[in-house]
């Protein structure tokens, strides 16, 4: 182990490990709902970036808040909402964290200090200023944690933001899920020069991580939040990372990427795999031990999502409240 | 116009928005303004002259110029605890904020299923008659009122630019109050003590039994000159001021027209698709038994604002149209 990685207990590391891999079964339990018509509307399937969130959210405290995307599940999962009432609102019930009002792509929680997916691709990059300013009116040390993918910098007001947020000292960080494609595009289409120069332009310390280790992932967003909740302002994350689905669940051809570069992304960057294999070289932690924990989390995964089939439908009358407070 | 209680002074609705906001951030630690050119300017239109200096740079924020950025910044700080006003320097620039308040700020509510709140007030400015041209001049408050989630306000007067601004800073909701540009230096009876004029709530601004001018913002005065001459010639026009278009209060609009039998609308937005429009329907709607006469409608003409002075003043209804239109509406042509 280098130095500068924290020595960290295994059970750390484990319990990491477990909110990947729900992530990584609630996504697939979703693709399930929709492929068997299931779940109302589209989705945006978060496998194969669980790393990125579950680092960040893991240095994160109850009341630092955070702003997500349309590929929010993960972040939702990571900052500490229930599986069983997340699947409640992906499937539009009336125990969902937004009474079924959000669905997917609008999914908040306030409790946890998530401000809500975003259909708006940028949508919320300027929010999450706007969170990091409140937090230092109102005199507290929390932290704001804005993540979007490589998509929104295509996006003018994340410019914004990040002047606003440089200027005035916010504590914000800045965390850009760069899997390579926004949409349907790979981004090299879209994106000119380089993208940590576009923060360092604003004076904000830019960092590139290997979004697909979360012990790197764990470790710069330890120092940048630390940074931030010392007032020393905003910073940015290029994490580079891959959807290993579609865009949506029905982005199934993928006509603008190969197989054969999916499957190597897969089969050599799993974030899974890379923590454990490295908690097997570093604990001696067995196959058999995390087979078993994957086993459990999975059947819980899988009755949260079957319970959330039973839930109640939203009455009708829930179609006028809430358009006003 | 209703009498104030008390002590009443006359002030500027410049003086009136000011003291509006003053006493807000007194009472309430987490109001704080952004805006551009809103430090040591003290706006564009110099009626926020001191404020910086009252309660700081960090609760006073001169922004760079970002209107969607600090729009944005504007939801994230409301979603989290405070009570952000942001100012958008001219109505016109209301296009760059379109995205933060209707697909976030009017709907964070909802979607969250009532969890998530976004109580902030975005301020601007609308009218023409200023020479400023097509980018400058517009009345776009129309926009933000189609949008559910939204409330809207057109103060018309002193007073009600500073009750009507109090109540939106306490609101819970977004809030779009339009501050026609032309009224900043109008002065009117304000009381001295405090006061509140709720959201959603009519005013007659002035009483008659002929018929009913509804009329918005700028428009209000336009409304009343032209009662006046009314009056010369024997027809007694009742001015009704909805004074927000979000809450609406379709009550005292459609009893007044049943009153009167006879209803026009005047508002400074483009005639097309517009308030004129929705107005005209509810009244339509609620008093369509009492009515002797077609609702009629004068909105802005449907052009770009020119800059050239003659040709800017064909565009915006004034009172000569308004009492042409209702004496014709009144077959007393």
């Amino acid at each position: 182990m280098s130095a500068e990685i924290p020595i960290q207990d295994v059970e750390h590391w484990l319990s990491l490990y477990e909110q990947m891999y729900r992530i990584r079964c609630f996504e697939e339990a979703a693709d399930n709902l929709y492929t068997r018509g299931l779940m109302p509307g589209i989705t945006h399937l978060y496998i194969g970036e669980e790393a990125v969130a579950v680092g960040v959210c893991s240095v994160l405290r109850d009341d630092d808040w955070i702003t997500s995307t349309h590929r929010g599940h993960g972040h939702c999962l990571a900052k500490g909402s229930d599986v069983g009432r997340t699947f409640a609102e992906l499937l539009g019930r009336s125990t969902g964290y937004c009474g079924g009002k959000g669905g997917s792509m609008h999914i908040a929680d306030q409790d946890t200090g998530n401000l809500g997916a975003n259909g708006i691709v940028g949508g919320s990059t300027a929010i999450v200023a706007g969170a990091g300013l409140s937090a230092k009116l109102r005199g507290t040390d929390e932290v704001a944690v804005g993540f979007f993918g490589d998509g929104a910098l295509g996006q003018g007001q994340l410019y914004e933001s990040m002047n606003m947020a440089a200027l005035w000292k916010l504590p914000v960080l800045y965390v850009c899920e760069n899997n390579q494609y926004g949409e349907y595009t790979p981004n090299d289409q879209t994106i000119a020069g380089e993208i940590l120069d576009r923060a360092r332009a604003f004076g904000i310390p830019a960092h590139e991580v290997d979004g697909q280790d979360i012990r790197e992932v764990s470790r710069v967003a330890g120092d940048v939040v630390a940074a931030a909740r010392r007032g020393e302002g905003p910073s940015f994350l290029q994490c580079t990372t891959y959807r290993y689905r579609g865009h949506h669940v029905g982005d199934v051809d993928r006509p603008y990427r190969t197989r054969a570069e999916e499957e190597e992304w897969q089969a050599t960057r799993d974030p899974l795999k890379t923590l454990a294999d490295w908690l097997e070289a570093e604990f001696g932690v067995a196959a058999d031990v995390v087979e078993q924990l994957e086993t459990e989390v999975r059947t819980a995964v899988d009755d949260s999502a079957a319970k959330a089939l039973d839930e109640p439908i939203p009455e009708d009358s829930e179609v006028t409240t809430h358009v006003y407070a | 116009m209703s009498t104030p209680n008390g002590a009443v002074r006359e002030i500027t609705y410049g003086e009136a928005v000011r003291e509006a906001i003053v006493e807000e951030m007194r009472r309430d630690p987490t109001v704080f303004m952004i805006g551009e050119d809103i430090g040591a300017a003290g706006n564009v239109f110099k009626i926020l002259t001191g404020l910086q200096e009252e309660f700081g740079a960090a609760r006073v924020i001169d922004s760079p110029i970002s209107e969607s950025g600090i729009a944005g910044i504007g939801v994230g700080a409301a979603m989290t605890g405070m009570r952000p006003i942001v100012e958008i320097m001219f109505g016109d620039f209301t296009t760059f904020v379109m995205d933060q308040m209707t697909n976030q700020a009017a709907k964070t509510h909802y979607m969250s299923g009532g969890k998530l709140r976004v109580p902030m007030v975005l301020r601007t400015t609308m009218g023409a008659g200023r020479a400023s041209a097509a980018q400058h001049s517009q009345s776009l408050h129309a926009w933000l009122s189609h949008v559910p989630g939204m409330k809207v306000a057109l103060p018309a007067t002193p007073r009600d630019a500073k009750g009507l601004l109090k109540s939106a800073i306490r609101d819970d909701n977004p809030v779009a109050i339009f501050e026609d540009k032309m009224m900043y230096s109008v002065t009117g009876p304000v009381e001295e003590e405090e006061f509140l004029i709720p959201l959603g709530q009519a005013e007659i601004k002035r009483p008659g039994r002929d018929i009913t001018i509804v009329a918005t913002s700028s428009m209000v005065q336009e409304a009343l000159t032209a009662a006046e001459r009314l009056a010369q010639v024997g027809l007694e026009a009742e001015v009704v001021d909805p004074r927000t278009m979000v809450p609406l209060d379709t009550d005292t609009l459609v009893e007044s027209a049943k009153r009167t039998s006879r209803a026009m609308i005047v508002d400074e937005g483009c005639e097309r698709y517009g308030v004129t429009g929705e107005l005209a329907s509810v009244i339509a709607d609620g008093a369509f038994y009492y009515l002797d006469a077609p609702v009629r409608r004068l909105g802005a003409m449907n052009v770009p604002v020119p800059f050239a002075p003659s040709l800017e003043e064909q565009t915006i209804p004034n009172a000569d149209g308004i009492f042409e239109t209702a004496r014709t509406l009144c077959g007393a042509a």
